[in-house]
């Protein structure tokens, strides 16, 4: 078998390991609980055949195991069961069908931080990697240093504050609908998407300019400038093969970070995604919903990973050049 | 974390611990020194809040709402609570719960990591797979999600926090202790017949602490933001403790009518990150290049 596939399957194989253990982690955490879910929520005074009612109305008076098979084999195909809360009236509310255009807002929003986001990093981190040490480098290293240690929601309220509140050219809150119009949800999620882009910008521009100038001193890239090979060459036939592989992790991580991000930066601008969703429903401990919306940036962000590691096992010239 | 500076240099350089403390402070960078004076001021204002704060935390000193003005410089809060005295109370909360939450995390992550490195074998393994499969996870929902189960308290989200964040110091002290462990210093302890305790604690946790350090300073301010955004969320520390996340939440609604009040508390947040990663980074500079500045 070539090097490259079994590389790439066997990473493939360890990413589907990893989501397979963490599902089993979600899952479980709802069993962790000293005394159980159902005493804890209804508190010391709950009769146990209160308990028992309570358990059988959300189903977990069955076995773990079962349990667990059912809702991974559901989730699989999208179905999450239904939400804890109006359990016990006549309607039962479909986690999946609550998630579904909430997800689509997310997905959007970090969509559009991303287009910003990646190729003006990529380019800056780049400058900043090869002008080294000059005044545009240093400048880029304090901001970069002083924004990626803020929290998300203290650059939300400045943007807020500066383009909302003085400027007016933004609204504060970013109310979107399922019926909302492309061009009109751009607008609406214009502020929290430069949130975030900002957060991201900040973190992905000194992972690239680490990167960059980490391979621009591996001994290769020495030689072929010491054997007078012109800089546009080196940097296309040397540097370049090489630079795929720690410029996908940087991409990866990044939006990675950016997923975590959202759930902070949605509360802010009151924004209707899944990170919003996933707060409320910690609130009123609606563990369907919490352990759905939990999956979803779990497996995002294995998955981001798992792409970013095989992106680097392709373009690596040590594999695709087997001696 | 004013208290987490000083020992590296108590360990670096045991000939002459002030002289040495006071060459590296002639060299430190611009950015270093604002870093350690920021670090400086909120730590007084978290010991002797009482005494600085011109009311009580939790005292209603006129309507809610109000304006700044000579007996509120920064005006009231939704229930007509002094903002600035709350934000310097807020110091003492805030720093001290994610202080704490560090401090445990180092505890538990370290200890084990240490102990995977020396024993090896089974132990390693299997506390390693495990840390794996939890490093998946992002902190912050992994964090949202066990709130959900266990309810939202604060001793809740101090072990909640302190037990993610030792999947990541026991990560790194595991590393850089397995570096120690093969050193000759450790075989020849070992052959003179030197018990577990003194070849932890005089042999192993001495060539470790700086890693370990730097490493604190910036999980410190990881465990801090994390606490800050839970609290903003309204799942972390609970109301009528006063807290910078939770006060950013509770005033939210004012920046729609131009006035910054959630900018305060937010801004105090941002400030004590950005002067501890401004100390990391300069340590990170003198001390090995174990980790690249990112």
């Amino acid at each position: 078998m070539h090097p490259v596939l079994r590389t790439v399957l066997q990473r493939l194989g360890l990413g589907i390991v990893t989501l397979l253990a963490v599902s089993v982690i979600i899952f479980s955490s709802l069993e962790m609980l000293p005394g159980g879910y159902a005493e804890n929520v209804l508190g010391q005074s709950a009769t146990p055949e209160t308990v028992a009612a309570f358990k059988r109305d959300l189903g977990l008076d069955r076995p773990a195991t079962v349990r667990y098979f059912e809702w991974i084999g559901k989730a699989v195909q999208g179905d999450f069961g239904s939400s804890y809360s109006g359990l016990s009236g006549s309607m039962k509310r479909d986690v999946s069908a609550t998630i579904a255009p909430r997800l689509y807002n997310t997905f959007f929003l970090a969509a559009m931080a991303a287009v910003i986001a990646v190729p003006l990093s990529l380019l800056l981190g780049a400058m900043a990697a090869l002008y080294r040490n000059s005044w545009f480098d240093r400048i880029v290293n304090s901001v970069t240093l002083t924004t990626i240690a803020m929290p998300e929601f203290f650059i939300a309220y400045i943007l807020v504050y500066v383009f909302a509140v003085k400027l007016r050219l933004f609204y504060p809150n970013s109310t979107v609908s399922i019926g909302t119009p492309f061009v009109e949800h751009v607008y609406r999620a214009a502020l929290p998407a430069l949130t975030m882009t900002l957060v991201i910008i900040a973190h992905m521009m000194r992972m690239t300019r680490a990167a960059i100038i980490n391979l621009l001193a591996s001994p290769y890239i020495e030689m072929a400038q010491l054997k007078g090979v012109s800089k546009s060459d080196v940097i296309r036939h040397h540097a370049l093969p090489n630079a795929w592989a720690p410029i996908a992790t940087v991409i990866a991580f990044n939006l990675a970070y950016l997923v975590v991000g959202v759930v902070v930066v949605e509360v802010v601008f009151v924004y209707p995604g899944i990170g919003q969703l996933m707060v409320d429903a910690v609130s009123s401990r609606d563990m369907p919903v919490v352990q759905a919306c939990a999956l979803i940036f779990a497996a995002t962000y294995i998955l981001l990973n798992l792409l970013a590691d095989i992106v680097s096992i392709v373009t690596n010239p040590r594999l695709l050049h087997p001696k | 974390m004013n208290s987490a500076t000083p020992p590296v240099r108590v360990i670096k350089a045991r000939r002459s611990v002030i002289e040495s403390v006071r060459r590296d402070l002639r060299t430190a960078p611009l950015t270093a020194w604002f870093g350690m004076i920021v670090i400086l001021l909120y730590a007084i204002c978290a010991i002797f809040a009482p005494l600085l704060a011109p009311y009580g935390e939790s005292e209603i000193v006129g309507k809610a709402y109000q304006l700044s003005s000579p007996e509120n410089w920064l005006g009231t809060d939704q229930i007509g609570r002094d903002t600035l005295s709350r934000l310097i109370f807020g110091a003492r909360n805030t720093i001290g719960i994610a202080l704490i939450t560090t401090l445990l995390s180092f505890l538990i992550g370290g200890s084990l990591g240490v102990l995977a490195a020396l024993k090896r074998g089974l132990l390693d393994q299997g506390i390693s797979r495990v840390v794996d499969a939890f490093l998946a996870i992002p902190v912050l929902i992994f964090a949202l999600m066990m709130l959900a189960v266990v309810g939202k308290s604060l001793i809740n989200l101090i072990i909640i926090l302190a037990l993610l964040d030792a999947t990541r110091v026991f990560r790194l002290s595991r590393a850089v202790a397995l570096n120690s462990v093969v050193m000759d210093y450790v075989e020849s302890a070992r052959l003179r017949g030197e018990g577990m305790g003194w070849i932890v604690f005089k042999e192993i946790v001495p060539n470790i602490l700086p890693p370990l350090i730097t490493e604190f300073g910036l999980r410190f301010c990881f465990v801090f933001l994390t606490i800050s955004a839970l609290s903003f969320l309204g799942v972390g520390i609970q109301p009528p403790t006063a807290d910078w996340g939770s006060m950013v939440a509770e005033s939210k609604s004012l920046i729609s009518f131009g006035r910054p009040a959630p900018l305060y508390p937010a801004a105090a947040i941002a400030l004590l990150t950005v002067a501890v990663n401004f100390v990391v980074d300069w340590f990170l500079h003198k001390t090995s290049g174990l980790r690249d500045g990112h």
